[in-house]
């Protein structure tokens, strides 16, 4: 069971751009897919920090911002390893069946 | 290097209670309301108000997607989810009590409840499973809305039809007027939702201080941003001015993520009323799918009692939602209603004011008064 904070977001670093809807992001140190639809007009890069919520990026942050962000989540550490669970379970983003996902 | 860290956001913190005291007037109250119930869960595990003076009041709004629910609207999600089909949702509302069950018990008596993080999850499901219909049950502000409108346009072009959308999703601004229009509310002041302003832009609040003279500062969720937030507006106040500041133009914009808003445009459209847990019936403030998607509508799909169910008595989540009360004024608060066993929606959700208050508020209070027994 995992209550999560339905507004947050939370910070992810590109690793590999798929292709124009999916990119795998390194998040909290496991790799998902992330659809990036929403965020970056198709000129997202390897590297480029996002703000992810519900599985989907919804702005490019920087580096600090995200460092900042992260920071604040893991003392609200209930909540933050609730959202990476969440995220983990899920089967659309994990990053190894990148050929299936709608 | 964490307690360096620590000790200098202290002494940022330190300084900007300061510099709010400099400028609050003793002779004077003002009522804060933080919308987003990410801001409650900040405000009440760091403690921010005891660093306030005692003049300002943070009150805690109605931006919590889970609380805001109406118990009718749940009692319609468990009459589908008993339709034969794959009921998804956020983990966030599986327990919210309807009238007389939720969809966790639902899930106990045999119905195919899923758990889902993401609407893409849903869209997943319905693929793996032609045969069976997979209905997602969306909520949200306009941080959500996008999401679900992008697996709608993904189930469109991909011909998905076993896939429908049960919406509920709603809009920020109708419930921040309803609330300012109530009687005996006085709000002074709002501190913005960060995430929904990411997709908004900051410009939506604008008819906020324009018809209200109520200021708004959007703010990010950390400790600092939210102190830097109320000072912000006090510092409105200190210099007679009402307007919108965006704390949070790291991730915020003026306009907002306009991929974000098209989508939504393309595949919903306004309710002319939407029902809210504890504030009524509040014109043009729910979504629902457009005619363009209306085979994905699971109102279409499905048969929906849509019957309005009356809040229980006991449970105050209403008067909590609009800032008349503080969670432990409530009078079930903590006795017969805690986050185990959830009475009202505001209970329920990690971020809703009642559990985020339970969870830390309620030990600030009882240091708060042994501190002044010992005085």
């Amino acid at each position: 069971m995992y209550d999560r904070a339905m507004c947050l977001g939370i910070p992810g670093q590109i690793t590999d751009v798929l292709d124009e809807h999916y990119a795998i992001v390194d998040v909290g140190g496991a790799k998902r897919k992330i659809n990036t639809d929403l965020a970056g007009n198709g000129t997202l890069k390897s590297g480029e920090w996002l703000l992810i919520h519900v599985g989907f990026a919804l702005a490019v942050i920087d580096e600090a911002e995200a460092k900042a962000t992260l920071a604040l989540l893991e003392e609200m550490e209930d909540v933050y390893t609730q959202e990476l669970q969440a995220l983990a379970e899920s089967q659309v983003h994990q990053a190894s069946d990148a050929e299936d996902t709608p | 290097m964490k307690y360096v860290d620590e000790y200098r956001e202290q002494t940022k913190a330190a300084a900007l209670s300061e510099k709010i005291r400099e400028i609050t007037p003793l002779d004077s109250h003002y009522k804060i309301m933080e919308i987003c119930g990410g801001h409650t869960h900040t405000i009440y595990k760091y403690g921010i108000e005891s660093y306030l003076p005692d003049n300002i009041h943070l009150v805690h709004g109605p931006g919590c997607p889970v609380c805001v629910i109406p118990l009718g609207r749940v009692d319609d999600a468990i009459a589908i989810s008993l339709q034969d089909v794959i009921f998804t949702c956020f983990g966030d509302m599986i327990r919210v009590p309807g009238n007389k069950r939720s969809l966790g018990d639902a899930k106990a008596q045999g119905a195919d409840v899923r758990i889902v993080y993401s609407p893409l999850d849903a869209l997943h499901i319905a693929e793996q499973n032609p045969s069976r219909q997979v209905v997602f049950l969306a909520i949200g502000f306009e941080t959500t809305a996008p999401a679900t409108a992008i697996a709608l346009k993904r189930a469109k072009a991909m011909r998905i039809s076993n896939f429908s959308v049960f919406c509920n999703h709603v809009t920020i601004i109708p419930p921040l007027v309803a609330i300012l229009d109530s009687e005996n509310v006085e709000i002074d002041a709002f501190i913005g939702p960060g995430h929904v302003a990411a997709v908004t832009g900051s410009r939506i609040f604008a008819q906020i201080t324009e018809t209200y003279a109520t200021p708004v500062v959007v703010s990010g969720f950390e400790p600092l941003d939210v102190l830097q937030s109320v000072y912000m507006l006090v510092k409105q106040f200190h210099e007679g001015v009402r307007k919108v500041e965006n704390q949070y133009s790291r991730v915020v914009s003026y306009g907002g993520n306009p991929v974000a808003l098209r989508v939504m445009e393309e595949t919903m459209e306004v309710r002319p009323y939407f029902e809210w847990r504890g504030l009524g019936t509040i014109s043009n403030s729910g979504l629902k799918i457009n005619s363009e998607y209306a085979d994905f509508d699971a109102e279409n799909r499905f048969s929906i009692p849509g019957t309005e169910v009356k809040e229980p008595r006991a449970c105050q989540c209403g008067q909590v939602l609009q800032g008349k009360i503080k969670p432990y004024e409530c009078k079930v608060f903590g006795k017969a209603c805690t986050p185990e066993k959830p009475i009202g929606t505001c209970m329920v959700s990690a971020e809703g004011a009642c559990a985020a208050y339970y969870n830390y508020g309620r030990f600030m209070e009882i240091n708060a008064k042994l501190v002044k027994s010992t005085k």
